[in-house]
């Protein structure tokens, strides 16, 4: 990691290319350099942050008034950094029936704050939650006393996750982590504090401008989909070609501890929704027979979406993986133990990102903690089933290369879609498709779930969810549409976007279809979409035109009352 | 360490941070005297010289110095 004068060099190079997003500081301490690391360390990875920093302690006064500058500067991101050590100091100051009642009083502050900002901007809101501090009045005692310094901010910090649980537009930043990591007396210098009222060290703030980064990233789509695994001194220790299944090191054996641990973990990233593929140098039946024999094995081959063992090159075969899920590589994480194929797939496939794990395996675990890879702004019940999703395409591409003639092919899918407006239900995969569909995206406007909800609000705005199921299995909510009235003739397609593995399906048709007879239902005659073309959806540069709508100066225009319904094999469920 | 290597050193330091190739610091030198040597870059500069000889000077030091010099007098009851 970069340290942070190196992060403030950053601040004279060229911002001009990268994505610019207006970012208001708030801090009841004071945050300059915080401002510089996070200025610097956006640089890299790949935002403009023009940040707006408060005046010293400023929070409320900011924040209760309407006609503050906090306002006037309009943030896409708003961070609230309340400090432990002010903490303490309210703390300190109160009455001693008072203590018991802290941590709920200042969450009820806090909500006071979220809820203002929320009435008045649309801005995300970053919040760090409190690196511990034990004021050591009660010793290790202090856990059994309510009253305690120790024990209300851990309320506090429980509280406040509580809280966000329930407030999509707030996200915690998790600076007791960053403490924990580096330890206290690295994250707090005592000299600068009483020199400059700031709280953070200057060794302590590129990790803590890293983990906001990592925030501001994945509420701006940048997040991590699928981990590609090696093998062989990768998963397991040993080379299971030449030592056999009884002699690699897993379980209990040897240094087995740290790669069955290393398992557990990537078994946890399945289960919350990352895709597992595997690609090895090595003989297929070889390498899958440790996944379905070896008792000490975590993951099983029904954990991987993507089984690549041969004798190619890799870059070759992540190129595959990539094309199988159809997913950016740079949103694949490549874990490979081998410095030397590290570096060929990085100098081939750049976008895809490489941890450079460290030689000994025992350290493999820490070291992937540390790098927070797999930072994301929603969680939904779908992300539970993806790799199930996955595994059912590629069977469906099994069965596809059976026909000849692809129209049989999609009849034989027996495909049903749901069509709904938004609601609540469907809300947080709406905005989750919202914030990730890259490619398939006509305009890539960013809706967030509050958005979602504003929008289902608003008159003259017409939502659009379509779910897709087949005799393989459903595959869920996979395309979005809103329409927005935009004269009394005429209907604009805000947003048209679709999920990839639903692809060469005749999706675009049975949208087109629905949409079609919606507007004319509604008495509206013409359809205007756009095309905004980003570096990703060029696949869709042509969307319009291919499904007859005709080239304006503003756009495409489709007349419905002269629409012909477009042919598909998908039936309304 | 002689007094003009350390000087030396210290003058690096003031170059990286500062990022000026220009600093030619001396004993007599004074926050007036280079640019950007204000109060938030005194604490950067701090922090560097602390990390770089492995030491750490006492809040109340960090105030004192009115010169260059003062600040290497610090360092050498700390080395």
């Amino acid at each position: 990691m970069k340290d942070f004068f190196e992060l403030k060099r950053n601040l004279k190079k060229d911002f001009s290319h990268l994505r610019s997003i207006k970012v208001a500081l708030l801090g009841d301490t004071a945050t300059q350099f915080l401002s510089v690391a996070l200025r610097g360390a956006g640089f890299d990875g790949g935002f403009d942050l023009q940040i707006w920093e408060a005046d010293f302690d400023q929070i409320e006064l900011q924040v209760f008034d309407p006609s503050a500058e906090l306002y006037t500067f309009a943030p896409d991101v708003i961070i609230l950094f309340e400090s432990a050590h002010k903490l303490v100091s309210k703390y300190s100051k109160l009455k001693p029936e008072a203590y018991s009642s802290f941590a709920d009083d200042q969450l009820s502050k806090i909500d006071k704050l979220v809820t203002r900002i929320s009435e008045q901007l649309t801005a995300k809101i970053i919040f760090y939650n409190f690196a511990e501090i034990n004021d050591s009045v009660f010793g290790n005692y202090a856990n059994k006393i309510e009253s305690s310094f120790l024990f209300q901010l851990r309320k506090l910090n429980y509280n406040l996750m509580v809280y966000a649980t329930g407030n999509p537009g707030l996200h915690i930043c998790d600076l007791s982590t960053v403490q924990n990591r580096v330890g206290k007396g690295v994250f707090f210098q005592s000299s600068v504090y009483v020199n400059t009222e700031m709280v953070l060290s200057i060794e302590v703030l590129p990790a803590v401008a890293a983990q906001t980064i990592d925030i501001v990233g994945a509420l701006y789509g940048r997040f991590k989909k699928c981990l590609v695994l090696d093998l062989d001194n990768t998963l397991w220790g040993g080379v299971i070609g030449d030592d056999g299944i009884e002699n690699i090191q897993l379980g209990s054996l040897g240094i087995g501890k740290a790669f069955t641990e290393l398992q557990y973990w990537i078994k946890k990233l399945k289960n919350r929704g990352i895709i597992l593929a595997v690609c090895s140098k090595n003989t297929e039946s070889v390498a899958k027979e440790p996944f379905g024999k070896h008792p000490d094995m975590v993951l099983h081959l029904d954990d991987i979406a993507v089984f690549i063992a041969n004798w190619e090159n890799k870059v070759d075969n992540i190129r595959q993986v990539q094309s199988i899920l159809n997913i950016g590589f740079d949103s694949m994480v490549f874990l490979d133990d081998n410095p030397f194929e590290r570096n060929i797939v990085r100098e081939n496939i750049p976008e895809l990102t490489i941890p450079e794990l460290p030689e000994d395996p025992a350290e493999y675990l820490e070291y992937l903690y540390a790098l927070n890879l797999f930072e994301t702004v929603s969680f939904s019940n779908e992300d539970k089933e993806r790799t199930k999703l996955y595994q059912l395409e590629a069977q469906r591409a099994d069965v596809q290369r059976s026909f000849t003639n692809e129209d049989d092919f999609l009849k034989s899918l027996n495909m049903v879609s749901l069509v709904e407006s938004f609601n609540k239900f469907n809300t947080p995969r709406v905005a989750q498709l919202s914030q990730r569909s890259n490619q398939f995206n006509l305009r890539t406007v960013r809706y967030t779930e509050p958005d979602i909800e504003a929008l289902s609000r608003s008159g003259d705005v017409y939502t659009f969810s379509f779910t897709l199921e087949d005799k393989f299995g459903d595959n869920g909510l996979i395309c979005v549409v809103i329409l927005k009235k935009e004269n009394k003739e005429t209907l604009f397609v805000d947003t048209w976007l679709m999920s990839c593995r639903v692809l060469k399906r005749g999706m675009e048709h049975f949208v087109l279809n629905t949409i079609a007879s919606f507007a004319a239902e509604k008495g509206f005659s013409w359809l205007h979409g756009e095309y905004i073309a980003t570096p990703k959806n060029a696949m869709v540069k042509d969307h319009y035109k291919n499904l007859g709508f005709e080239q304006k100066k503003d756009g495409y225009v489709l007349n419905i009352n002269t629409y012909a319904t477009r042919p598909n094999h998908i039936n309304k469920k | 360490m002689e007094r003009i290597e350390l000087l030396k050193s210290i003058n690096d330091v003031f170059i990286d941070v500062l990022d000026n190739e220009d600093i030619q610091l001396t004993e007599k030198t004074s926050a007036t005297d280079v640019e950007d040597w204000d109060s938030l870059n005194h604490i950067q500069l701090i922090v560097a010289i602390e990390k770089k000889f492995k030491i750490r000077f006492k809040s109340d030091e960090i105030r004192s110095w009115q010169n260059v010099g003062e600040m290497m007098d610090s360092i050498e009851t700390k080395l």
